[in-house]
């Protein structure tokens, strides 16, 4: 299948297992940031900037926002692949959902670097 | 392939049921985070620039409509985070034996996901 060549892992099973894998990673990631700011009742910038300056809690970003990526590349494919098809919107669909498949590749892309120029340049 | 054999599955025309709608709901979630992300990472970047850009962002919560994006980003945030662990729950085999204990398990998802939802409308409007 065409379609098989845009995914993530190249395989189903491959794709469903990194998206267990970067869910649990975004689920503890999510649960920190909520503790964190719900012990931290008047939070300051020098507090916010010393958490985020240390290299365990870089790594921690670094890891959210490579999963943040791989889950949203695997997710998103999930659903051009099932809505921009020929048999739903006609025989232009597949240069429509490469089109749309490339965006989305560039703009996950530019969000993993967007994210590592933020957390060191603090 | 043959392609014009018949498609009968035709899914306008049947009624679905509530796992149908908690499924689809966390695709359009999912599909909202995508541009979310940016979201975040504007708050983040802005969060940690400086001491000025950091009360910058705390005074974006005054212009409606940042207030708006934010609190929609927390929400579809918050139910495809619980609509997602129940899909992590019944990978480890609980609550995927049949129809009617997935059908219960959509039900407290979603009434999870509301209270969820709640929360952050108190935190982004009230707090």
């Amino acid at each position: 299948m065409v379609t098989t060549v845009t995914s993530l892992g190249r395989s189903g099973l491959s794709d469903w297992m990194i998206q267990r894998v970067s869910a649990f990673v975004m689920t503890a990631y999510l649960v920190f940031i909520v503790a964190y700011l719900m012990t931290t009742p008047d939070l300051t910038y020098t507090q916010w900037a010393a958490l985020h300056s240390t290299l365990p809690m870089r790594m921690f970003s670094l890891l959210t926002i490579l999963s943040i990526a791989a889950h949203a590349w695997i997710g998103m494919w999930c659903v051009l692949t099932d809505y921009i098809t020929v048999r739903l919107i006609g025989p232009k669909a597949t240069a429509l959902r490469i089109f749309f498949q490339l965006g989305m590749m560039a703009v996950t892309l530019l969000y993993v670097v967007w994210a590592i120029d933020i957390l060191w340049g603090i | 392939m043959d392609k014009k054999r018949p498609v009968n599955l035709d899914i306008g025309t049947i009624r679905l049921p509530i796992t149908s709608y908690v499924s689809i709901l966390h695709r359009a979630s999912g599909v909202i985070l995508f541009f979310s992300i940016a979201v975040f990472l504007c708050l983040l970047e802005g969060s940690l620039d400086s001491e000025q850009s950091f009360n910058d962002v705390k005074a974006l919560f005054n212009n409606p409509l940042c207030q708006f994006i934010v609190w929609a980003s927390l929400a579809a945030l918050a139910y495809h985070a619980v609509v997602g662990i129940r899909h992590l729950v019944m990978d480890f085999g609980l609550g995927e034996d049949s129809f009617e204990s997935g059908r219960t398990t959509a039900w407290v998802a979603l009434v999870l996901a509301v209270v969820v939802i709640a929360l952050v409308t108190g935190w982004v409007y009230l707090w």
